[in-house]
């Protein structure tokens, strides 16, 4: 009883740890990035006895403390309550969204069986998109409670292409669980680690030699869902080419203008742990999560016979190790993103999530539920 | 006093805490906002009580669109803070708490028995959940849809400033 | 396990709050805030009746209670709206036209 309960905290620990760790690289990786894609250097001024450490220590000592020194300011006509509530509200729900996404397979050490994965739970996937809903409220208080023309412009922005892009990224996914049958993602993971052979029908046995090696992975079975998906999570994480609410250049910040020290480095922190919560979702859902290909429980099984097996904490140690470096593939894409594309007026987002996104993601079920009645 | 009795009279003061901020606070946006902690609270219920699809649709649907309306139309009319009558609140106060003792003198004195029938792990997942919805409750169903598009044209309808032509 | 009861009475004191919201609130958004909060109270009974009777037709309730929610508040934020767009107030005591 109380291993089980040290067991779950050990693993929720992990993650939080993890995941604020990687928020915090992310952001180094954005400023170095940054200066590398334009030709410039990046910040690389603080140094402990003379070591910069390629920014490091400016991105990940220098400024942290730096936000959390300075003044903590609440507009002398906003609400104080609301103004300390919202990056809390943004924070909490970037973080706790990681709850569900798998790590690994199960393992077994010591005679118990560890599910690698903080919570299974059996509505899986709905938990990350209502963490996603309640982040909604992060930027709608946040921006009324600063009594600020701009800060609400901008959170009513915001709030709106969040919302928006929630339908987006909830119908872009229904091709994805109508596929694998399930809502729970480690089920869907695990779903991932068949080969596309075993998924053909017989009508189509011609393409076998094609693309029957392939693993049965989500960009596979479902590319156009993939895009769609790929999109709205950018969209609702408000980064570049989505991030006119908080457009530096047009709107002064945004609905953060009148935040500043230690709860708009909360804000901060819960952008980039967004974009890890998406990397991992992306990961898990298109990308077989920790599953790499043909590695199965006990050791690799290639298609074409022969094999090689592998003690089980060798097993487990590599699927950790391919969910981290799809991730970080995944949040590197959108650091990528973010510094090479302008950004989209919002009319045109309005548009984009509304009138090509929305229709695409239904015909996207469409075609997949034809698909699958004709495979039957 | 065991764990599960010591979570529900927690989770229940604050849930009746919630919903008295709710009434009584002036402010109407730190209303909203205490309505949102009574249905995340409520939504805790929901999963205590074996039923994780309703709860996770009520912090999306309820939680997380419906009270995010409500923010956007409170922000949207600004209204300014009024003045409460200590009459009307008296008075209400007490027809109020009538109202609760009625209730729960009705609802408490059916003679059934004390232990909840044992249900399966299935019980309130999304697949039974989708089995009675698309099953027995198919009608209803698609007639909630039909409501909620002709909420929609009502709203955009009833919303929409008058054109001056 | 918690007993029956216990749910059945939280929710009627709920019930009772949000009817002290109706009656006694000048904001008409307030008012329509307290009926969903007492939309919220009819259904924690329902999920505990559902529970404790080992049916699913509690929850399938619940659902069509949280779309029937959804719907009336729409329709009645947006008649709320076009309330405000004609009297500049939201004080129920003062749209008195149709009375007697």
């Amino acid at each position: 009883m109380i291993v089980d309960f040290a067991i779950i905290a050990a693993k929720a620990f992990l993650v939080l740890f993890m995941v604020l760790n990687l928020a915090g690289i992310l952001g180094w990786i954005e400023r170095k990035g940054s200066a590398l894609i334009q030709d410039r250097i990046g910040a690389n001024r603080a140094s402990i006895f003379g070591f910069a450490g390629l920014g490091l220590v400016n991105t990940l000592i220098a400024d942290p403390l730096k936000f959390l020194t300075k003044e903590d300011f609440i507009p002398p006509a906003g609400d104080k309550f609301l103004h300390t509530l919202a990056p809390c509200m943004a924070l909490f729900t970037a973080l706790v969204a990681f709850a569900v996404i798998p790590f690994g397979d199960v393992i077994n050490i010591g005679g118990h069986a560890i599910n690698l994965q903080v919570a299974n739970l059996n509505v899986g996937i709905l938990y990350v998109f209502a963490m996603g809903s309640l982040g909604v409220y992060g930027i709608v208080i946040g921006a009324w409670a600063s009594n600020n023309k701009f800060s609400l412009l901008g959170g009513v922005r915001g709030s709106a292409q969040m919302i928006s892009y929630e339908i987006a990224m909830g119908l872009s996914v229904m091709g994805i669980l109508m596929v694998y049958g399930t809502l729970e993602l480690q089920e869907i993971a695990r779903g991932q680690g068949t080969l596309i052979r075993d998924l053909l029908p017989q009508s189509l046995g011609f393409l076998q030699p094609v693309i029957g090696w392939l693993p049965a992975w989500g960009i596979f079975l479902q590319p156009l869902a993939f895009l769609l998906f790929f999109t709205a999570a950018v969209a609702e994480t408000k980064r570049i080419p989505f991030d006119l609410p908080e457009g530096e250049s047009e709107l002064v910040a945004g609905y953060h203008v009148e935040y500043s020290g230690g709860k708009f480095l909360m804000f901060f922190a819960g952008e980039f742990a967004e974009i890890v919560t998406a990397a991992g979702l992306v990961t898990t859902l298109f990308f077989g999560g920790w599953q790499v290909p043909y590695l199965l429980r006990d050791g690799f099984h290639f298609p074409w016979g022969s094999q090689w097996l592998l003690p089980h904490l060798a097993v487990v140690g590599l699927q950790v190790g391919a969910f981290t470096v799809k991730v970080l593939f995944f949040c590197w894409l959108q650091i990528l993103l973010r510094w090479s594309v302008p950004r989209f007026r919002y009319d045109q987002v309005m548009r984009l999530g509304w009138k090509m996104m929305l229709p695409l993601a239904l015909v996207n079920v469409m075609i997949t539920a034809f698909v699958i009645l004709a495979a039957q | 006093m065991d764990a599960s009795n010591l979570v529900f009279f927690t989770l229940a003061t604050l849930l009746v805490i919630s919903s008295l901020l709710v009434v009584l606070l002036r402010n109407v946006v730190h209303c909203a906002m205490a309505l949102v902690a009574a249905l995340l609270i409520i939504s805790i219920f929901y999963v205590i009580l074996q039923a994780p699809m309703v709860g996770v649709l009520q912090v999306l649907v309820y939680a997380g669109a419906i009270m995010v309306l409500f923010l956007f139309v409170i922000m949207f009319l600004n209204p300014a803070p009024q003045q409460q009558s200590g009459v009307w609140l008296g008075f209400s106060g007490l027809l109020a708490l009538l109202l609760g003792g009625v209730l729960t003198t009705l609802l408490t004195k059916a003679e059934r028995a004390a232990d909840p029938v044992a249900s399966t792990v299935l019980f309130g997942s999304p697949e039974m959940l989708a089995k009675s919805l698309f099953g027995d409750f198919v009608l209803p169903f698609e007639i909630a849809s039909v409501l909620l598009l002709v909420a929609i044209v009502g709203a955009v309808v009833l919303a929409k400033r008058e054109r001056r032509s | 396990m918690v007993p029956l009861n216990h749910y059945l009475i939280l929710s009627a004191i709920v019930f009772a709050i949000g009817v002290l919201g109706v009656l006694a609130r000048r904001n008409l958004i307030v008012v329509l805030m307290s009926i969903e909060l007492m939309l919220n109270a009819v259904n924690l009974t329902f999920i505990a009746f559902s529970r404790f009777l080992g049916s699913m037709e509690g929850q399938v309730a619940v659902f069509f209670v949280m779309a029937v929610a959804a719907a009336e508040a729409v329709i009645g934020l947006a008649i709320i709206i076009s309330v405000f767009r004609h009297r500049q107030s939201l004080d129920p005591q003062e749209m008195q036209l149709l009375k007697w």
